[in-house]
């Protein structure tokens, strides 16, 4: 099992909101509906970001481990290697 | 999502942040292009009158004989429509643009159309009559046919032959020389048996009655159904008899037709019958076709002219409302228009004024009512506006929510609905409505639930697909969990230290894995929830926890957005002193209470690790002493200092709370145009206080119902889980030959889609919907938005050309 690190993911995703929510208002093109979409914008990126930021962090240290059977933990034991 | 009308310019669609400046203007028409004036706007649809002449009843306006006719003219048509319809015929849309008609115009119009309705009553009149005798004579010749088999009766008056046998013997005395009489008729099958009862026991035995049915179903005149007959044939001796049957029959409404005894000369009258009837058949042909002439022109006729009268009436109704100019010259008209607007307006005038003399003009004025409210929308951002004005339409020149609705409702709805296999069959239905939005077939469909989901086919689309991203990071796709990365839990790891051999195992049914053990947990999964949590049989330990602290999380975040909202709405109106006793409490409050929470939550994420999970810090024992201002010495803190922090927090809020209920009695001014005469100081002070308790209270109770978040999450994993479980699972598992379970899975795979669509798509979709609605209207919308304002509804003949 490879480990997770915990600082790439969060480079990555923040860089990829960061492009939708900041980066992309500016290339908005002129027009009627350009507040529309870039409120779109940053909206999405925000939300998008946040929650994705509280399934990371909630996971980060955890307090308990997950409880199986015994099935489980036999065919699982030597799946996932 | 209905059809209400927008004003649908969309080169000129301005921002959505606030609705547009709208100004009062006053129009002077002169009286004699008044009328074109009007039509002309409302082909455009740019303004709405106000009625100067609330005083004055309907019946003594000044236009009211013009609406008379117009609504009588309407009657007309309404009564060709019906015929046209009852023919079985389509009226026609009506084609190109319909000004409304000139005055002068109606007289023509109402003179062709009287013309056509009395064509086609007197034809239709005749139509009837024709029928109604044709009837009577298929009726008779059916009674005259009826004589197919052996006559009864008849036998006593030919005489003996050789062929019949009297069946009645031949009576001696007086009886002999007594004349057989006949009544013939027709009478409706359902009444037969009950004439032939009552003709029994009023002339028992000195009657013989046949009844048979007609061998051919005749039309009725008046529904143009097939109804059978029975025809009857009844001989009798006696006058006395004969007066019975006669007035019986009458009594039944039967119709009687004179039965000769001569065979011959029934054959003649048969003959003559049939003639008769053909001729007047031919008749009927005739007339048919002058009948479908006749409706040909009205098909022609009325579809323009309903436009058209209808126009004119909705130009009077608008005329109606303006007042007249002392001079008798012009009529002077009020109106609200978006300012971006008035150039076009004062064009239409100067355009439709110019044959008459005088050209009309349009200025603004001062006004102290609030103005309406206008937003205009393209068909995506409508839906959104509208689930916004569902609640209320916003007040002139407030902050508009709807922008920022557009991404959070379909958020929060997928929050609650979060799965990859539901969410995309919810996109690809309404991508499959947004492709064909522009086919003629759905645009005229009328069933009403269609028209609904059509109308929001974009919020669908969205809600999709938020709730395809929701589903990832829930790791669900139909209550499965996928691995697209490796997860962060190594069960071998676990088993290999612990020396679980497969004897320990097959001894202990359950087994947790312990984080504390090194190589067990190695590291979040960064995309979503880790997929072993889909295996355990405490996952919703885990999910519940994380769950109610996302719930929260994102509800003081939106409520925090939604108040900050409110600075824009004092700047604009030029309230500062509201920023500094309204919004700045009310953050402090908001965000020194539960914004601390949201710390609390996040620091223990970051720093509480599995070392110390035994005596970790429970964050809600901590928020409720610092309410309560106690300890709890069992309960470690979560940092040094923690306890000083939230008494100095606890007290910092509670002069923030009371700031709020001193806010000055400037506030008497409202939401702009609020008449009354100056309110009392303690009335406003009382008006403060109670949003005051009101905001404090509310902080807490609405944080508490984010918390639906949580719950509607949850009922809808559990229900994606048991339907999983108890219906696919069981196909998947079947064991035997394989094409058993091939053809088990067809019913059982059907059985599971069913249920998807109904249960999980539907009903939990439906109560996302509408749990993501209340919290959008009260919990965000009451940090800032009054929505106590009006549309715009400009006058228009938008509606009537549908």
């Amino acid at each position: 099992m490879t480990a997770h690190s915990f600082a790439l993911p969060v480079i990555i995703f923040t860089t990829f909101w960061g492009l939708i929510g900041i980066a992309g208002p500016w290339f908005v093109p002129k027009g009627p509906n350009r507040g529309v979409i870039i409120t779109m914008l940053v909206a999405t990126a925000v939300c998008c970001y946040l929650f994705w930021l509280i399934a990371i962090l909630a996971q980060m240290n955890p307090l308990f481990g997950p409880q199986l059977k015994n099935e489980t933990i036999w065919y699982v034991r030597f799946l996932w290697e | 999502m209905s059809h209400s009308v927008t004003v649908s310019q969309p080169e000129t669609m301005g921002s959505m942040f606030r609705s547009e400046e709208v100004a009062l203007v006053q129009l002077f028409l002169p009286t004699a292009a008044a009328y074109t004036c009007v039509g002309q706007l409302g082909e455009l649809g740019l303004v709405e009158f106000r009625d100067l002449n609330a005083s004055v009843s309907a019946f003594q306006r000044r236009f009211t004989v013009d609406i008379r006719r117009c609504e009588e003219l309407e009657k007309t048509f309404t009564f060709l429509q019906e015929q046209v319809q009852r023919a079985g015929l389509a009226l026609p849309p009506p084609e190109g643009r319909l000004p409304a008609p000139p005055p002068r115009d109606l007289l023509r119009i109402q003179e062709e159309t009287e013309r056509l309705a009395q064509e086609l009553r007197d034809v239709q009149g005749n139509r009837q009559a024709l029928r109604t005798q044709l009837h009577q004579l298929q009726l008779h010749s059916a009674v005259l046919h009826q004589d197919q088999g052996p006559p009864l009766a008849a036998a006593l008056t030919d005489g003996p032959s050789s062929e019949r046998t009297p069946l009645l013997p031949p009576h001696e005395g007086p009886h002999q020389h007594l004349r057989v009489n006949f009544v013939a008729g027709a009478v409706e099958p359902h009444k037969a048996a009950a004439l032939e009862r009552l003709l029994w026991r009023a002339c028992r035995g000195f009657l013989i009655a046949s009844f048979r049915e007609t061998e051919r179903p005749l039309e009725d005149p008046l529904t143009g159904e097939p109804v059978t007959w029975m025809t009857f044939l009844i001989s009798y001796w006696g006058e006395q008899i004969g007066q019975k049957i006669r007035k019986i029959t009458d009594c039944f409404h039967c119709h009687t037709f004179p039965f000769l005894e001569e065979e011959a000369a029934r054959q003649g009258a048969l003959q003559q019958l049939q003639q008769q009837s053909q001729e007047l058949q031919e008749v009927l042909r005739e007339t048919e076709w002058f009948l479908s002439q006749v409706l040909g022109q009205v098909q022609q006729l009325l579809p323009p002219g309903q436009v058209q009268v209808c126009k004119m009436k909705a130009v009077y109704l608008a005329l109606n409302q303006c007042s007249l100019s002392s001079t008798h010259k012009c009529l002077i008209a009020e109106a609200w228009c978006a300012t971006q607007d008035l150039p076009t307006l004062q064009q239409a005038l100067h355009s439709s004024s110019s044959e008459a003399g005088v050209s009309a003009v349009a200025h603004r004025i001062a006004c102290r009512d609030m103005p309406p409210t206008l937003i205009r929308t393209n068909r995506f951002t409508a839906s959104f506006q509208g689930i916004v004005d569902a609640y209320g339409v916003g007040c002139y020149q407030e902050v508009n929510p709807a922008p920022y609705t557009i991404i959070t409702f379909p958020f929060l709805f997928a929050v609650m609905f979060g799965d990859v296999g539901h969410g995309l069959l919810m996109f690809l239905f309404a991508l499959a409505m947004v492709l064909a939005e522009n086919q003629p077939a759905v645009k005229t469909a009328q069933n009403e639930i269609w028209q609904t989901f059509f109308g929001g086919r974009y919020l669908l689309l969205l809600m999709g697909l938020f709730s395809v991203y929701t589903g990832f990071i829930y790791n669900e796709c139909f209550s499965r969990a996928t691995t697209i990365f490796s997860s962060g839990w190594s069960v071998a790891a676990m088993a290999n230290q612990s020396g679980w051999s497969d004897t320990f195992l097959s001894q202990h049914p359950l087994l947790t894995l312990d984080p504390n053990v090194t190589g067990v947990f190695l590291g979040p999964y960064p995309f979503g929830i880790d997929p072993v949590w889909s295996l355990a049989t405490n996952h919703l330990s885990f999910l519940n926890s994380f769950k109610m602290k996302m719930s929260v999380i994102l509800g003081v975040t939106h409520m925090a957005f939604g108040v900050l909202l409110g600075v824009f709405n004092h700047v604009h109106f030029g309230q500062g002193h509201r920023l500094l006793l309204e919004t700045l409490p009310e953050l402090i409050f908001l965000l020194g209470l539960f914004g601390y929470l949201v710390f609390l939550v996040v620091y223990k994420w970051l720093r509480v690790s599995a070392a110390g999970a035994a005596s970790a810090p429970s964050i809600l024992i901590h928020f409720i002493n610092m309410f309560l201002f106690s300890r709890s010495p069992t309960n470690r803190p979560l940092f040094a200092g923690q306890d000083q922090d939230e008494d100095k927090a606890g007290l910092l809020d509670s002069p923030g709370a009371s700031e709020k209920g001193w806010s000055s009695d400037e506030e008497k001014a409202g939401c702009a145009g609020d008449e009354a005469a100056e309110l009392a100081a303690s009335e406003v002070l009382m008006h403060q206080a109670i949003h005051t308790i009101e905001f404090c209270l509310g902080c807490i109770s609405n944080t508490a119902s984010y918390l639906r978040l949580w719950a509607l999450s949850l009922a809808h994993a559990q229900l994606s889980e048991v339907l999983w479980a108890m219906v696919m699972r069981v196909g998947l598992r079947m064991c035997g030959e394989v094409g058993v379970a091939a053809v088990a899975l067809v019913p059982i795979f059907a059985a599971f889609a069913v249920m998807t669509v109904a249960i999980l798509l539907v009903m939990e979709g439906l109560s996302a919907f509408l749990h993501a609605l209340r919290l959008h209207w009260v919990e965000f919308q009451n940090k800032f938005y009054a929505g106590t304002g009006y549309k715009l509804s400009p006058f228009t003949f938008a509606i009537q050309e549908e």
